[in-house]
């Protein structure tokens, strides 16, 4: 069975700071894979190096057996690699109906369809009406997208992930910042992703950590440091030694 | 059947919103009506509605890249010297000259250009693209100049004899022709620049303007989007460039000027980006501007045109816009509680 994903060997410096480490990573077909780490880690430069954003110095990535390494984001992108991002990257001008209705065409392959009006295709208004209610945006979605409370925001940046039907979803800090009253909607978003999606989740939020993935990889100084099954990790006395040491220190 | 398969547009309002998106509103038709009715309502200020109509054409252009795309430029007078100059030559040396063929021909020019220069357009960000359309702007000015042979250098082409409009409609003293045939032109442009910026390609443009880094996350090719939007603004800019040199029968080397390129910013910064009404609405302005100004103070009318610049961004659009929609409300609001006050009144008794 292929690897949904695989990185083989990454490396990524900025000048003389190392911030990924000889990287082998497996992401297992339909996966609900963690990858945590104290902060500084390198979680971030990870999931900028597997959606191309960064260029690694050395080491191969592969999305389900082809190597991606040299293509640029977009293309990773209609492969089936799609992510959220830590800090919201959502179109300030755009209304949440505009923002779905773009990445749905942009799936269908319509993106360059200049004469034909936004989806007035039956198939193609389904998509975004559902994924609308799904994400709980029906009530806003002619609000710019600038104005919308940050909850919404966030729904909408993993509702904007989705639309691309992605086979992999890199998921970045999903809740980071979320209000505890929103807090709610995120998770189930987060809960009832399509089983067949794989997804590779980072978060520093430990209870979704434990109740969402079925195997944790810890990263610590750009290095893969301890792999296994949630309750492995969650046994590890390194890993404990990490985390209490961190905290510790600050 | 998986989630994303199930009918949904029936429960939500989605396709209304869809629709609502790309509906003519009623501003749009009155402002196309009042254009219509300025050939008969102005008969003697054709010269400079005509004017307006290729510039407002131009801004279109203009507006298309930065509006839409964000695609800043101090050189797109480069695309429209290119096409007055086209459509010099071919009228001139009676290569073409039919006028709407010729006018084609310039734009495709000045589209060829477009295509060109976009690679270097697209390395780096504003300030290199700043610095990269005004150097191909005086590029192609000094070209124009060197061979003056050609373009006539200072004196510009001289001697142009319009032949009539698909062969009907011949040019005449007044401009009523001209400024028909270029507000044709413009309407039919604008229509088409409507049907781009409501499709999903117009779209993704506004989507790469405000965040180019997700643009490309979900799968939108950044690059390759833009240089299809430049090409085609620098068509438009053609268009614009031929039909001024066919509604003033001259072309000259000013086609090409920095300051063409910087009024022309300054028109879609008065009008305001991003709507394309914003640069029809500069360019009215503008012009009716210019002209009063230049009545009233012959040497100073810069210096207005540089204030009410100044005025307009330090307050801001939107602010005005509140400010216009102000007076209109306010009296509404009096008049409704006069009614109400008097419904009530003549309840009491």
């Amino acid at each position: 069975m292929t690897l949904a994903l695989e990185t083989q060997g990454l490396v990524k410096t900025f000048g003389g700071l190392t911030a990924t480490r000889d990287l082998s990573l497996k992401v297992e077909r339909d996966a609900r894979h963690a990858l945590i780490g104290p902060n500084g880690a390198g979680k971030t430069t990870v999931i900028n190096l597997l959606t191309g954003v960064l260029r690694p110095n050395a080491g191969r990535i592969l999305l389900e057996g082809s190597d991606i390494t040299a293509l640029p984001a977009y293309r990773r992108a209609l492969m089936g690699l799609s992510r959220t991002f830590q800090i919201n990257q959502l179109f300030a001008d755009l209304t949440p109906l505009e923002t779905i209705a773009l990445a749905v065409s942009e799936q269908r392959g319509e993106g360059m369809h200049w004469w034909s009006s936004l989806g007035r295709d039956a198939t193609a208004a389904d998509e975004i009406g559902l994924l609308l209610q799904r994400f709980h945006l029906t009530e806003v979605m002619n609000a710019r997208t600038a104005t919308l409370p940050y909850g919404k925001q966030r729904l909408l940046e993993i509702a904007l992930a989705i639309a691309a039907k992605p086979r992999v979803l890199l998921l970045d800090e999903p809740a980071a910042g979320v209000p505890e009253a929103e807090r709610q909607d995120i998770l189930a978003a987060v809960a009832s992703l399509p089983r067949d999606v794989s997804v590779l989740l980072i978060e520093h939020d430990m209870d979704l950590v434990f109740s969402f993935a079925d195997r944790i990889s810890v990263l610590v100084n750009g290095a893969l440091f301890v792999e296994g099954s949630p309750s492995e990790v969650a046994r590890d006395p390194r890993v404990k030694a990490v985390y209490l040491g961190e905290a510790a220190d600050a | 059947m998986p989630w994303y398969e199930m009918p949904w547009r029936e429960r939500t309002g989605i396709v209304g919103s869809l629709y609502d998106l790309s509906r003519w509103r009623w501003g749009e038709m009155l402002f196309w009506t009042l254009a219509l009715m300025a050939i008969l309502l102005f008969p003697h200020r054709y010269l400079i509605l005509t004017e307006i109509a290729w510039l407002a054409l131009f801004v279109l252009s203009l507006d298309l890249i930065l509006g839409y795309a964000g695609i800043v430029s101090l050189g797109h007078a480069a695309f429209f010297g290119v096409g007055a100059y086209t459509a010099g030559l071919l009228a001139l040396h009676h290569i073409i000259d039919e006028p709407v063929l010729a006018l084609l021909v310039a734009g495709l020019a000045a589209m060829v250009l477009g295509f060109v220069t976009s690679f270097l357009v697209m390395r780096g960000a504003d300030l290199t693209r700043l610095m990269v359309t005004l150097g191909i702007a005086l590029l192609l000015r000094e070209l124009a100049n060197r061979f003056s042979d050609i373009t006539g250098g200072f004196d510009g082409l001289q001697g142009i004899v319009m032949q009539p409009v698909l062969g009907l409609f011949e040019f005449d003293l007044f401009g009523k022709t001209s400024f028909i045939y270029c507000l044709v032109v413009l309407f039919l442009m604008f229509l088409l620049a409507r049907r781009i910026v409501h499709s999903p390609f117009g779209l993704s443009l506004r989507a790469i303007r405000n965040n180019p880094l997700r643009a490309a996350a979900i799968g939108i090719p950044v690059n390759r989007r833009l240089t299809a939007i430049y090409t085609i603004a620098a068509f438009y800019a053609g268009l614009a460039g031929a039909l001024s040199t066919q509604s003033t029968a001259l072309a000259s080397l000013d086609v090409f000027s920095f300051e063409r390129s910087a009024d022309l910013l300054l028109v879609l910064v008065i009008g305001g980006t991003g709507y394309l009404y914003g640069g029809l609405i500069g360019a009215v302005v503008f012009k009716l501007l210019q002209d009063v100004l230049a009545t009233w103070t012959p040497q100073y009318w810069q210096f207005w045109i540089g204030l009410i610049l100044v005025v307009l961004v330090l307050i801001g659009r939107e602010r005005l816009h509140r400010w216009t929609r102000w007076g209109p409300e306010r009296i509404k609001t009096i008049l409704d509680a006069r009614k109400s006050a008097a419904v009530a009144g003549e309840k009491t008794p």
